[in-house]
């Protein structure tokens, strides 16, 4: 029997590897749906975002790069779905630089438009990729969001868009045209002007600087969506009101997405989760098992010795 | 003065920022715009010093044959790919939109190699809880059990082994106590700690006390 425990504190580590990308990969094909209760922090920032009116602004800062995407662009995409749905605008900024081309990866992606162009009032106005449809809403480059891009500087960019938004993103990314000639930035002059702050962050510059900035100098009201790692560290600033709430790593995502509706990535994958965490639950366990039952025959021979 | 004209100026700059935030009138507000754009500035030229810096080390690495003198010309090749590429080769402003050249390169070769490293951590956690995660001592039992727990109340499989339980006692609502008031306490406590050491270190660096960062001794 100490033989066993003894080879099976030995294995081999690609064993464990197989074994957790086995976990991982099957639960993807089967498409098992598990259900997801919602936690506090993510109906707090569902509920937020309910409380804007049609029409309202949200400041988005992308600030991750394709190493957390599989936790935050899940988030992303459910956010703008419900934007365009709700009819909120939504104005994309980075403090990363990847951050700004994932979002309009997530645009992309949930675009369902097939169309080249549309026709209002007799008259073609967008083309291509300026239109984005979602469940039959349409939003417009320009009108309803805007990519505005990365700005490098970190939190001295929140402190800067503080006093003048336009001085901190002069121009949008896909046309270099001044963003004061877009109608989605009338009225806003500085970072007080926006309704809410959307903040996707995967570390520093982050949602702690968001906090820290925009939250307790300037007085916006922020949410945000995290990886599962750094989750933890915002907590903090649940409690004190500070945050109007957050989603953590992949299972926040998986909330977000059913409050909103719109069952995607985020869902499919929290099965993928849930599996790797009872292998790492058993191996856990294996191997408190082995480590002791292998401590103890040592000790015994010790004692014989 | 090599050494005196930055201490004057992290001088200036700091008080300014700090009278600033609790005088936030002219000139004041001026003063720290004018800051915050020249921050933003060196910043960007700080990007390009990062680039051509790490251009020299990979050079001289390739030169010299140093040890693993082979990654040195793979970052040197996917550097210039990228740049020229990103440059000449993408509808240059347009180089972000979907079918770029750049953009294909970020989707098929950035992109997944930098999910592929974030990925590999699951499988060293995996490995590393087998072999190290061990309930040695009364500590280590604790940091175990807390981990089973919110590692089980963090998924569906949580509630699903402790659905005969009264709700208060299921994983996933004791999962919350511990990240809703262990985990903030630490925390807290944490943030508190390293907010006092930024004070502290920045006066000592705006009074001109701490010069470290200047170089020598």
């Amino acid at each position: 029997m100490n033989k066993f425990w003894e080879r099976l504190l030995a294995i081999d580590r690609r064993i464990i590897f197989v074994v957790i990308f086995l976990a991982l990969s099957v639960p993807i094909f089967l498409q098992i749906g598990l259900p997801i209760p919602v936690t506090s922090e993510v109906q707090i920032l569902y509920d937020a975002l309910e409380d804007l009116s049609r029409g309202s602004r949200i400041l988005v800062s992308c600030d991750f790069d394709p190493g957390s995407e599989p936790e935050l662009q899940p988030m992303t995409e459910a956010a703008f779905k419900y934007f365009i749905e709700n009819d909120l605008k939504f104005v994309i900024i980075g403090l990363w630089p990847q951050g700004p081309i994932q979002a309009n990866r997530a645009i992309e992606d949930i675009n369902e438009s097939e169309d080249d162009f549309i026709v209002e009032n007799g008259d073609t106005l967008y083309f291509g990729e300026d239109i984005v449809v979602v469940s039959g809403d349409t939003a417009r480059y320009g009108i309803d969001f805007i990519n505005l891009g990365f700005q490098v500087g970190q939190e001295l960019v929140i402190q800067r868009m503080g006093t003048s938004f336009e001085a901190t993103f002069p121009t949008d990314k896909r046309f270099g045209l001044s963003q004061k000639e877009f109608p989605i930035m009338d009225g806003i002059y500085r970072l007080a002007d926006f309704d809410f702050v959307f903040n996707l962050s995967a570390g520093y510059p982050g949602t702690t600087e968001w906090v820290q900035f925009a939250v307790d100098r300037f007085h916006v009201p922020v949410g945000a969506g995290n990886t599962a790692v750094q989750a933890p560290l915002a907590y903090p600033y649940l409690d004190t009101g500070q945050l109007s709430g957050i989603l953590g790593g992949m299972k926040g995502g998986a909330e977000f997405e059913r409050l909103v509706g719109h069952k995607a990535r985020a869902t499919l994958f929290m099965t993928s989760q849930t599996m790797a965490h009872i292998f790492v639950m058993l191996f856990i366990v294996v191997g408190n098992l082995a480590f002791f039952a292998t401590m103890r025959k040592s000790d015994k021979q010790g004692l014989k010795r | 003065m090599r050494r005196e004209i930055p201490l004057i100026l992290t001088g200036i700059v700091g008080i300014t920022f700090f009278i600033q935030f609790f005088v936030p009138h002219s000139p004041m507000r001026e003063l720290s715009e004018t800051f915050s754009d020249w921050y933003s500035i060196i910043s960007a030229f700080a990007i390009w010093l990062g680039a051509l810096n790490l251009m020299k080390i990979s050079f001289e690495k390739v030169y010299k044959k140093d040890k693993d003198w082979f990654f040195a010309i793979t970052t040197i090749v996917t550097f210039f790919l990228i740049l020229i590429v990103g440059l000449f080769f993408s509808g240059g402003r347009q180089y972000l939109e979907q079918g770029s050249g750049f953009d294909w390169l970020y989707r098929n070769i950035y992109s997944p190699l930098s999910a592929t490293m974030f990925a590999l951590l699951a499988f060293f956690v995996a490995s590393a809880s087998y072999r190290a995660f061990r309930a040695r001592n009364a500590q280590a039992t604790v940091l175990l059990l807390a981990a089973f727990i919110v590692m089980a109340g963090r998924t569906p499989f949580g509630d699903w082994i402790t659905i005969y339980l009264p709700e208060g006692w299921r994983l996933s609502n004791l999962s919350n106590i511990i990240m809703n008031y262990f985990n903030v306490a630490g925390q807290r406590a944490i943030m508190i700690g390293i907010s006092l050491g930024v004070v502290s270190t920045s006066l000592r660096i705006i009074l001109g006390i701490e010069r470290s960062h200047l170089g020598g001794e």
